[in-house]
C-alpha cells in the first residue's frame, strides 16, 4: 500500500520558456479560479452535516437514535467531508512540496551538528516529500553526504510518522488540540529516538557497501520548478493520492461508521480506556506490523474515541500503525544490518508507548 | 542511445518504465532501455530518490515518474 503516498510528488514538471506577459494573464485566470473554487468548496463542505441528517431520518426515514440510523448518518456525513478535505490538502501540500525535495533536505541537513540537526531533520522530515520505497536511495544519500547517522534517522522516522493527511483529518475530525498534541508528540519521538540512536554509534551496522559509498564522488540532480510546475504538481497529486486513496478512506469510514452505530457507548472504555494499564503497549504491538495509510486510519480513531477509548491509547496506536510498518523494515534491510533494524523498531515503539501514556495521564 | 530507468518496481517506477517505453514507441527511435533496481548501482548514478531516468549517463529526472511529452523531447 505505502507506494500510494509517494506518487511524483518529488520535482516538478519542466515547462518550456513563457512570456512575462503571458505569466501575468495566467496568474490573474489561476488565481481567480482558486479562490471562486475556494468558495465553492466551503459553501458545499457547510452543507455536509444537514444534508447527511436529512438524507438519512428524512429521505431514508430511518428513526432517530437508532443504531443503523446513527451509522448512516455517520458514512453519509463522513465520506464527502473527508474526501473533501483530503483533496484540498493533498493539493496546498503537493504544491509545498515541490519547495522541498530530498535533494535540497540533504543539503540542509549535510554537516550538521547532532542534536540541532536533529530537530531540523525531524522537522524537514514533515515537509519534505518520501515514500518508503525511496526510503533506502533517501538513506544512501545521506549517508553519502554526510549527513550523521541519528540525524538521518530523525528524518526517517518524522517523515512517515507525521503525516500531513493524517494532520489534516485529526484537525477536520477531531479538532485543533487533537491535532496538534499528534504533531509535536510525533516530532518529540523523532528527535529524541534519532538523538538516542546517534548516541549509540551503530554506524558499523550499516551495511558495508553503503559505508564504502561513501568515498566515492556524486553530482546530485535537481530541477528547479517554476510557478506554474508547482500548480501541476498540486493537481498531480490530488490525481494520484486521492485517485488511490478514495477505497481506503470509504472502507475506513465504514468501519468507524460500524463502531460508531452499533459498539455500546462505553464498550471501548474497558479495554482501550486509562484504566487498563496494558492496552498502551498492546496498541503499539498490534499497530507496528499493520499497514494502513492514514487517510484510511483515521475515521476509524475518531470512532473509537467516541466509544470512550482514552486518547493516549488511540494516537499510540495509529502512531504505531503508520510509522513502522513491515514493507519498510524489509526495504530497510537492504542498507541496514538486523541489530540496527531492532534497535529502531525498539527505540521507536518505545517513544511511541511513552507518548500514549503521557496524553492518557494528562488529558 | 542508451536509457535506464530507476526503481525498486513500486507502482511509480512501473509507470515511468511505461511512460519510457510508450515514448521510444511514439517516436520511434533506436534505444536501449535497462531498468536499474538495485540501489548500489543507483547511488553509482547518483540517483538518491525514485523513480529516476537516466539517458546516457545524465540524470533527466529523479523523484517522480515524467510525462510522456517530456521524455519525447528528451530522446528526439
Amino acid at each position: 500500500m505505502e507506494p500510494i503516498q509517494s506518487s511524483g510528488r518529488d520535482c516538478a514538471i519542466p515547462v518550456n520558456g513563457q512570456v512575462a506577459a503571458a505569466k501575468n494573464v495566467r496568474w490573474a485566470k489561476f488565481g481567480s479560479i482558486g479562490l471562486i473554487g475556494l468558495a465553492i468548496w466551503f459553501v458545499v463542505y457547510k452543507q455536509l452535516e444537514p444534508f447527511s441528517i436529512f438524507f438519512t431520518y428524512s429521505l431514508l426515514g430511518l428513526e432517530k437514535g437508532s443504531q443503523l440510523g446513527g451509522a448512516v448518518q455517520f458514512f453519509v456525513y463522513d465520506t464527502p467531508k473527508v474526501m473533501m478535505l483530503l483533496t484540498l490538502i493533498v493539493f496546498v501540500v503537493g504544491m509545498i512540496r515541490s519547495f522541498f525535495t530530498q535533494a535540497r533536505t540533504r543539503k540542509y541537513l549535510a554537516g550538521k551538528r547532532e542534536t540541532s540537526g536533529n530537530v531540523m531533520a525531524a522537522t524537514l522530515g514533515v515537509v519534505t516529500p518520501f515514500c518508503s520505497c525511496s526510503a533506502v536511495p533517501l538513506f544512501i544519500g545521506f549517508v553519502q553526504a554526510g549527513v550523521p547517522l541519528g540525524v538521518t534517522f530523525s528524518f526517517l522516522i518524522a517523515a512517515p510518522m507525521i503525516n500531513e493527511i493524517a494532520l489534516v483529518l485529526l484537525y477536520g475530525l477531531l479538532g485543533w488540540k487533537v491535532a496538534a498534541i499528534y504533531l509535536v508528540s510525533g516530532l518529540v519521538i523523532a528527535i529524541v529516538a534519532g538523538w538516542i540512536i546517534g548516541r549509540l554509534k551503530l554506524e558499523n551496522w550499516i551495511e558495508d557497501w553503503v559505508q564504502e559509498l561513501r568515498i566515492a564522488e556524486v553530482t546530485v540532480f535537481e530541477e528547479k520548478p517554476t510557478w506554474h510546475d508547482r500548480l501541476e504538481h498540486g493537481k498531480q497529486a490530488v490525481r494520484d493520492i486521492v485517485g488511490k486513496v478514495w477505497p481506503y478512506v470509504v472502507a475506513g469510514i465504514a468501519v468507524g461508521a460500524a463502531i460508531h452505530g452499533f459498539v455500546p457507548e462505553d464498550f471501548m472504555a474497558s479495554i482501550m480506556g486509562k484504566e487498563a494499564w496494558w492496552s498502551v503497549p498492546a496498541a503499539v504491538v498490534v499497530g507496528i506490523p499493520m499497514y494502513s495509510n492514514a487517510a484510511g486510519i483515521v475515521p476509524v480513531v475518531e470512532a473509537l474515541l467516541g466509544k470512550g477509548a482514552a486518547l493516549g491509547t488511540v494516537l499510540a496506536f495509529m502512531m504505531a500503525v503508520i510509522a513502522l510498518s513491515l514493507p519498510e523494515m524489509i526495504i530497510l534491510r537492504k542498507v541496514l544490518k538486523p541489530p540496527l533494524i531492532a534497535v529502531f523498531i525498539v527505540v521507536v515503539g518505545s517513544g511511541i508507548i511513552f507518548t500514549g501514556y503521557l496524553f492518557n495521564f494528562i488529558i | 542511445m542508451e536509457i535506464k530507468v530507476c526503481g525498486p518496481g513500486c507502482p511509480n517506477c512501473e509507470k515511468a518504465q511505461k511512460t519510457v517505453e510508450a515514448a521510444i514507441a511514439a517516436k520511434g527511435v533506436q534505444v536501449t532501455v535497462t531498468k536499474v533496481t538495485d540501489f548500489q548501482d543507483m547511488a553509482k548514478l547518483g540517483i538518491f530518490s525514485t523513480p529516476a531516468v537516466v539517458i546516457d549517463g545524465k540524470v533527466k529526472c529523479a523523484g517522480r515518474a515524467p510525462k510522456q511529452s517530456e521524455v519525447e523531447a528528451w530522446i528526439s
